[in-house]
């Protein structure tokens, strides 16, 4: 190879549905450049590993997130229902429907769906390495999560991160 | 519009980024050095995108073209002086 081979560290460390896309679409890209990938998944993260990812995005704790239908005319699509927050953070059920339209933009976009992007990412070679602290703290056992993980600590991270030539917390 | 002979083409029409970087980087793998893809995108990022992936991964495009929305990018496969 004309230059050494690039190395990006990344570290999911949310798993909402709109947080859950930056470390899979980052990761898989870099592996199709060449290059090599390792994603720590640490605190909210951790559920990305699970078999079925069972994401959900919650409009409340996003204020700026915009809220569009993913149906209807494009006018209609391009309206921006601007829904109050006590409205958004007490109505039961919100967060699932915002999680619904959420998937359907995406699809209709043809956007990939995370279970997607995440067997792209362990196509391509990319590392995942689960935090075995917070796996501790919340529960979750290595048998709960995808084929291929290492569960690791701190030090396991950074000795990777520290030759990288990108590092993202995400 | 020009036409290049072509050993492989791929259809990523409708598809959102990072999509038509990861099925150009599968198909690529499957070709010998040398040969063509025609490489056909709607995503309005792909021709950035498509360009850097090709500056790192030392693949050759040889001409790209936007017509009617659609994005056409011939791309030749080029394999980096020394590897295997």
């Amino acid at each position: 190879m004309s230059e050494t081979q690039k190395k990006v560290a990344l570290i999911a460390s949310r798993g909402t549905l709109d947080w859950a896309y930056p470390p899979f679409i980052l990761g898989s890209a870099a592996a199709a450049m060449d290059m090599e990938v390792m994603i720590f998944f640490t605190f909210y993260g951790l559920p990305l590993l699970n078999k079925k990812i069972d994401a959900k995005v919650s409009p409340h704790s996003n204020p700026a997130m915009p809220m569009r239908m993913p149906f209807g005319s494009k006018d209609f699509q391009q309206i921006d229902w601007n829904i109050p927050n006590f409205i958004s953070g007490n109505m039961p059920g919100f967060d699932t429907m915002a999680t619904s339209l959420m998937k359907e933009t995406f699809k209709n976009k043809g956007v990939a769906t995370i279970e997607e992007l995440r067997e792209l990412c362990v196509d391509c070679g990319v590392k995942f390495v689960a935090c075995q602290m917070t796996m501790d703290v919340f529960g979750f056992t290595k048998d709960q999560f995808i084929d291929g993980i290492e569960v690791g600590g701190a030090a396991m991270f950074l000795e990777f991160a520290a030759d990288a030539d990108i590092q993202l917390f995400l | 519009m020009s036409t290049l002979p072509v050993e492989q083409t791929l259809d990523c029409r409708g598809l959102s980024c990072p999509l038509p970087i990861l099925k150009t980087k599968k198909t690529v793998n499957s070709m010998a050095d040398g040969e063509v893809l025609m490489l056909l995108t709607t995503d309005p990022g792909s021709p950035g995108d498509v360009a850097a992936w090709a500056k790192k991964t030392g693949n050759k495009v040889l001409t790209s073209q936007a017509e009617a929305g659609v994005y056409t990018f011939y791309i030749k496969k080029t394999l980096l002086r020394g590897m295997v």
